[in-house]
């Protein structure tokens, strides 16, 4: 069977090590991945713990999946722990190599808690485990790290995860990377690994992985790199996702300037198309994928000739269109900078953005921002911005390193009213004016704004709904993704290879119990789906985030009509529509009008040891009775 | 003797991989039941995002490594050009790995005999999976052709393009 059957816990504070075994009821439960990671970060951490505590527990997880030959799946971990962005459950996937040798290295999970004196990494070679010295790695970038801590474990298979000088710096945006170019991107991780002086994880694991019907599993295999030559990657295989800005513009969907407009007159510059021409070098793959959808990018020519970076839709809109910025060598070097310092990409360009936005009405000025020109579009200060946020350097670069929530709170002058961000985090790069069924998704996502909780703009994208309005079975539509997505993020399949199984489910479901032997059905993997979202959903709660007033949209999605001329026009969405698709994804998820599961729900999911939890909730907040909305 | 279609090897097209490691999981497969890289017979590298290569046994003209076994234990087939190594003589001292140029020759980490690529019975089962068709099972002579012909091919291409 494909899981190691053991979870190691480290306690960065003294060294000293624990093997727990993963017993298989938790296993079928849980998956792997983040449904894994979060029931040990409940099992291991206590309520109301400050996310940078060395209370705070962070969790490397693997998938079943992960060391095997599985396709895009076998070189998969994910991180969860409490984010200092939402305050809430934090999780982040990441694939490249580093997933596979971890679970060849024997763990389904690591439990890091406690903080270490000094600067230190964890080094993970097979049975030995133990912490090493980074001091001399203090302010590399987490590529450097990898190569250093490689040549000074004199291994060139080691496989390294690091943060940069902004995790270091407690930048609550702050990723880590491993491999390169391949990130534990969202909801600030790497500021987490900053606050327990852990530098890196580097890993070597030579042990079997085996599945349990090897010759079944195999084939299973070849059948989607079959199919991953195919329709269903086509789009990763060639533009990439980058691809995706001439689709959103001409759907008026591409938020541009701080989602002032949806539509952005530069993108024809900014294009998949004219990247590829123009900047594409090489397209390269992770461990075991048949795909392969790396686009590297290669500025060829002007003042960042010879920048490298692997370039996505999500970090090119973020640090591109979202600042007004129409030059594709600056927003490479943009997205450069994100992983030298360790920038989760998206975030970064968000709070950028913000800050443009503040600049051009006049909250920030020049004195503010230590005589820098942040228009819109200006290029050179977006550039100058991500050094000042990574390094915090300056007053505004100090402040923008809080994330974009807590920096509108500090600027005051009325900045809340241009912070994009849903529960802290940041939004990625889809308009929810002209996207609302996405909208409602993006609300309800239990680690703040995400694309990836639900997907939920793929039905307004694909014109199967209205995406002008939100209606009634809008909350069907987003659990239904939303529990998928779970399921795909707890096997930790690549979400590029999502349309290879193109029986969802009943494939996901099969690829499961060849590799685990355990017998799973497409129904059983869609409520572990189910009951992975009620568990991130309970501990949003345990930290006092998790019910309807936290599920909202930001004011420029609320109340700031689109401007652009055209059928997108006006667009916005207003309480009244927004209050009904809550109502129908609270009621259709068995929660309660204030999004609390409720006891049924729990225990028919198997998760009658949360019930506690929920019950004092539910009786704080009975003599109250304020109803709905926000606050 | 036809030569030219004989002695076949698996060779990596480094314009094509893309460090995928793919090959590597099936080698495991083919040979030792379980994925495990560090049992495979090719093995790849990737040294930056552009320079990615799957290396394997080259099937050299008089093996160094065969040439440096202390104990014999190395024999090249006559017939196919594989390396076959005598497990009961073969100690792990590891002679025929510093011999060797490619790194092709490893130690195993459960039998600690040293293990080799052996064309699978002539049908490799990297070069079948490969998604990027970066592999080839091919021999020297057609690889020189296919060089011949592609350099060829470049200059028909500029002296096509050429102004008349």
């Amino acid at each position: 069977m494909s899981y190691a059957k053991r979870i190691l816990h480290v306690d960065l504070a003294t060294g000293k090590t624990e093997i727990e075994p993963l017993k298989e009821e938790m296993a079928k439960k849980y998956i792997g991945g983040i449904g894994l990671g979060m029931r040990l970060f409940l099992d291991n951490s206590k309520p109301g713990t400050d996310p940078f505590s060395p209370e705070n527990p962070i969790v490397f997880a693997t998938g079943p999946l992960s060391g095997t030959m599985a396709a895009s799946a076998g070189n998969s971990y994910a991180v969860v722990s409490k984010s200092p962005l939402t305050e809430g459950i934090a999780e982040s996937k990441s694939h490249g190599f580093f997933g596979a040798e971890l679970k060849r290295a024997g763990y389904d999970a690591v439990v890091f808690t406690g903080k270490s004196e000094k600067l230190v990494y964890a080094w993970i070679d097979d049975d030995s485990v133990q912490l090493m010295d980074a001091e001399y790695l203090k302010g590399k970038p987490p590529h450097e790290t990898e190569i250093a801590i490689r040549e000074d474990l004199g291994d060139f298979y080691v496989r390294v995860m690091a943060i940069g000088e902004a995790g270091e710096n407690l930048v609550l945006v702050a990723c880590a990377l491993n491999d390169e170019f391949r990130a534990i991107g969202r909801t600030g991780m790497g500021a987490v690994m900053g606050s327990k002086n852990l530098k890196a994880v580097a890993v070597r694991g030579t042990n079997d992985v085996n599945v349990a019907d090897l010759e079944g599993f195999t084939e299973f295999i070849r059948m989607i790199h079959e199919r991953m030559k195919g329709p269903a990657t086509r789009k990763y295989r060639t533009l990439g996702t980058p691809e995706n800005v001439l689709v959103l513009n001409a759907l008026a969907a591409l938020p541009t300037r701080n989602f002032t407009q949806v539509t952005f007159e530069g993108a024809e510059k900014v294009s998949g198309e004219y990247l590829n021409e123009r900047y594409i070098k090489k397209i390269i793959g992770c461990a075991t994928c048949g795909m392969r959808c790396d686009h590297i990018g290669v500025v060829p020519e002007g003042p960042y000739k010879g920048t490298t970076a692997r370039v996505e839709f999500e970090c090119l809109w973020s640090l591109g269109p979202n600042c007004g910025v129409d030059r594709l060598d600056a927003i490479i070097e943009a997205i450069y900078l994100c992983d030298y310092y360790g920038l989760d990409g998206i975030s970064t360009g968000g709070i950028v953005a913000f800050a443009m936005d503040c600049y051009e009405h006049g909250i920030l000025t020049k004195k503010d921002t230590d005589g820098l020109d942040l228009r819109f579009g200006n290029a050179e200060a977006l550039v100058e911005m991500i050094k000042r946020i990574g390094s915090r350097k300056g007053w505004l670069g100090d402040v923008l390193a809080e994330g974009t929530m807590r920096a509108a709170e500090k600027i005051g002058k009325g900045a809340v009213k241009y912070a994009n961000h849903i529960k802290g985090l940041e939004l990625p790069g889809y308009d929810l004016r002209t996207l609302k069924t996405a909208a409602l998704g993006f609300s309800v996502s239990f680690r703040g704004a995400c694309h990836l909780r639900s997907g939920a703009y793929s039905p307004d994208l694909k014109g199967k709904v209205d995406r002008f309005k939100i209606e009634k079975g809008r909350g069907k539509i987003v659990m239904d993704n939303e529990d998928v997505y779970n399921a795909i993020d707890s096997l930790i399949l690549c979400k590029f290879s999502r349309g290879v199984y193109y029986d969802g489910l009943e494939d996901m479901a099969k690829y499961y119990t060849l590799a685990t032997g355990i017998k799973m059905t497409p129904e059983e993997l869609r409520q572990a789906g189910e009951r992975i979202n009620n568990l991130a959903r309970v501990i949003n709660i345990r930290e006092g985030k998790g019910t309807r007033e936290y599920d909202q949209l930001p004011p420029k999605i609320m109340s700031v009509p689109v401007p652009d001329e055209g059928f997108a026009k006006g667009a916005y969405v207003n309480q009244k529509e927004f209050d009904i698709g809550l109502d129908d994804y609270y009621e259709v998820r068995g929660w309660t009008k204030e999004g609390i599961p409720t006891i049924e729900k729990l225990k028919e999911l198997g998760l009658i040891d949360l019930v506690p939890i929920v019950k004092k909730k539910i009786r704080s907040q009975t003599p109250k009775k304020k109803g709905k909305g926000g606050k | 003797m036809a030569s030219i279609h004989e002695k076949k090897f698996v060779s990596g097209d480094p314009d094509k991989c893309v460090g995928c490691c793919v090959c590597e999981y099936a080698c495991s497969v083919e040979k030792e039941k379980t994925y495990n890289p560090t049992k495979s017979r090719i093995r790849a590298v990737r040294l930056n995002p552009f320079v990615n290569l799957a290396v394997a046994c080259r099937l050299c003209e008089d093996p160094p490594c065969v040439a440096a076994c202390p104990r014999d234990a190395l024999e090249q087939s006559q017939e196919t050009g594989i390396i076959i190594v005598d497990e009961d003589k073969c100690n792990g001292c590891g002679w025929c790995i510093e011999a060797c140029d490619y790194g092709a020759i490893m130690l195993h980490p459960e039998t600690k005999k040293v293990f080799v690529c052996d064309l699978c019975d002539g049908k490799p089962k990297c070069v079948e999976w490969c998604p990027e068709e970066a592999l080839d099972f091919t021999t020297k002579d057609i690889l020189a052709q296919k060089a011949r012909v592609s350099i060829v091919k470049k200059l028909l291409q500029e002296a096509l393009k050429a102004p008349t």
